[in-house]
């Protein structure tokens, strides 16, 4: 446990201790406010946070891996890494505790739109239960983005190479049920193929927990491909460490 | 403490170590000889576990090195060629962090970093970030975090390595002085440190051990100084490899 919470305490101190954190959260709530207004926040005349979780699988496909591109990659080029696996660390504990300091502070930024919930509050009267699950989608939806940005950093010490793969391969799991993917697929891919490939898409299931259903096979679903991609994230530490 | 058996490690065509064998004791100050890309630092890694061997195994402080990764690490202090540490975050900051990992709480870890303050003389910089510090603050940070728990074993990848005269004598009288308690294992291609402070010497080249000696005992045998029979050894193990590559 010692090792999780070192890790984890370190991670989000050097968020801190450097300019990152500040950039990142500034930038984040700028552009997530600015996207919401310029979708038309006031003509809509509804008291609801829809526009503003509408924009952030988009906006998220760049600043999640831009956060977590450091991740690993910057351990291995400064070989600071071989310091981390000199201490009693487990692989898991590592990847586990850089893993929840980023969710945390992906976490914070959401958290410090906070104004935009009164601004819906002010002016009208909201439901909010598509609020609160707005909000859920968005962390899941986020720890999804992040544990493949996570992987996709331990895979190189080049931080360019490991932000444009998983900027990639977010957009391939976000827009695997869109009519453009679809459309390009039918004919090509037996229907059993083509559906497996659509129920992978983040979009649908953010989309529906976004209108206020909170479903179990969605959450797992979110539970089981973050999992998965930082299990291979610690497969493929223990395996590049031997090289 | 250390008991290394046939541990073997290659990358890809490149035997790196060649099931080389060794014991070092407590009091044991081992210099780990050899010149570049001879081994000396994936012997290093093998030990400090991070990496696993190909085969063959080491018991460090009663801990296997295959089974136990996390105690043997627990176990000693690993200073990695270079020190590398994390630039953006102060000493204090970095020492606090591997004394939580390391699992030393409040007093205990208040005592341990007064303690490799004084003994490392990094009092001054505590507060500044180690991307900022001078190559031997630097080394001496590296060797500090690899000292905060008092452990048993220490292994030290190159640790004088492009630090000025006065630098290396620091480091060498603090190695000297913690030599009697622990089992040290210093890799280096710097041959006026381990006439300096080792009681053993291992030379290895292309990953395997030519000599396993006391630097005494060898110089008696060999009839010259450790420069020459260091350059004789390794160079004749080049010419060796030569003529069985022409047959």
């Amino acid at each position: 446990m010692n090792g999780f919470k070192s890790v984890f305490k370190r991670e989000l101190k050097s968020y801190f201790s450097t300019p990152l954190a500040y950039v990142f959260l500034v930038i984040f709530l700028v552009l997530s406010t600015f996207l919401t207004f310029k979708a038309g926040f006031f003509d809509s005349r509804h008291a609801s946070m829809q526009l503003f979780f509408s924009n952030l699988p988009e906006l998220f496909i760049f600043l999640v891996p831009a956060i977590a591109m450091r991740l690993w990659a910057e351990e291995r080029k400064s070989n600071s890494i071989e310091l981390l696996f000199s201490l009693p660390i487990t692989t898991i504990q590592a990847v586990l505790g850089k893993f929840v300091a980023a969710w945390a502070m992906l976490i914070l930024a959401l958290a410090l739109t906070f104004p935009m919930v009164w601004t819906v509050a002010y002016l009208g009267n909201p439901d909010w239960g598509p609020i609160w699950t707005g909000y859920a989608a968005s962390i899941l939806l986020a720890g999804a983005y992040l544990a493949i940005s996570s992987f996709f950093s331990a895979l190189t010490r080049n931080q360019v190479i490991a932000f444009v793969l998983a900027v990639v391969f977010c957009m391939v799991f976000l827009y695997a049920s869109s009519p453009t993917a679809l459309d390009f697929l039918t004919g090509r891919m037996p229907v059993g193929v083509m559906e497996a490939i659509e129920s992978l898409s983040f979009q649908s299931r953010f989309e529906s927990m976004q209108r206020g259903v909170l479903e179990v096979r969605d959450l797992a679903f979110f539970l089981l491909l973050g999992g998965g991609w930082l299990w291979a994230n610690v497969v493929i530490l223990e395996e590049r460490r031997g090289q | 403490m250390i008991e290394v058996k046939e541990l073997r490690k290659a990358f890809g065509p490149i035997v790196a170590v060649d099931s080389i064998s060794f014991a070092v004791g407590k009091g044991d100050v081992l210099g780990f000889l050899g010149p570049n890309g001879a081994g000396k630092s994936t012997t290093m890694k093998l030990l400090s576990c991070f990496m696993p061997p190909d085969s063959g195994t080491a018991n460090i402080s009663g801990h296997d090195i295959r089974k136990e990764p996390v105690a043997v690490r627990q176990s000693l202090g690993y200073v990695a060629e270079n020190a590398p540490a994390y630039d953006e975050m102060t000493t204090e900051s970095f020492l606090k962090f591997v004394c939580d990992a390391r699992g030393l709480k409040a007093r205990t870890r208040k005592e341990a970093l007064g303690r490799v303050a004084e003994m490392c003389a990094i009092g001054g910089v505590m507060h500044q970030p180690i991307g900022t510090l001078s190559k031997g603050y630097r080394r001496r940070v590296g060797l500090a975090q690899a000292l905060v728990h008092d452990p048993d074993v220490l292994l030290l990848d190159e640790p004088t390595d492009g630090l000025d005269p006065n630098q290396k004598h620091d480091v060498r009288k603090l190695i000297t002085e913690m030599a009697a308690r622990k089992c040290i294992i210093i890799s280096t291609h710097i041959l006026e440190e381990v006439e300096a402070i080792c009681n053993r010497i291992i030379i290895i080249d292309r990953g395997e051990i030519l000599v396993d000696s006391t630097p005494k005992q060898l110089r008696e045998r060999e009839h010259g100084s450790l420069e020459e029979i260091f350059r004789k050894l390794t160079t004749q193990h080049l010419q060796l490899d030569l003529k069985g590559g022409a047959a």
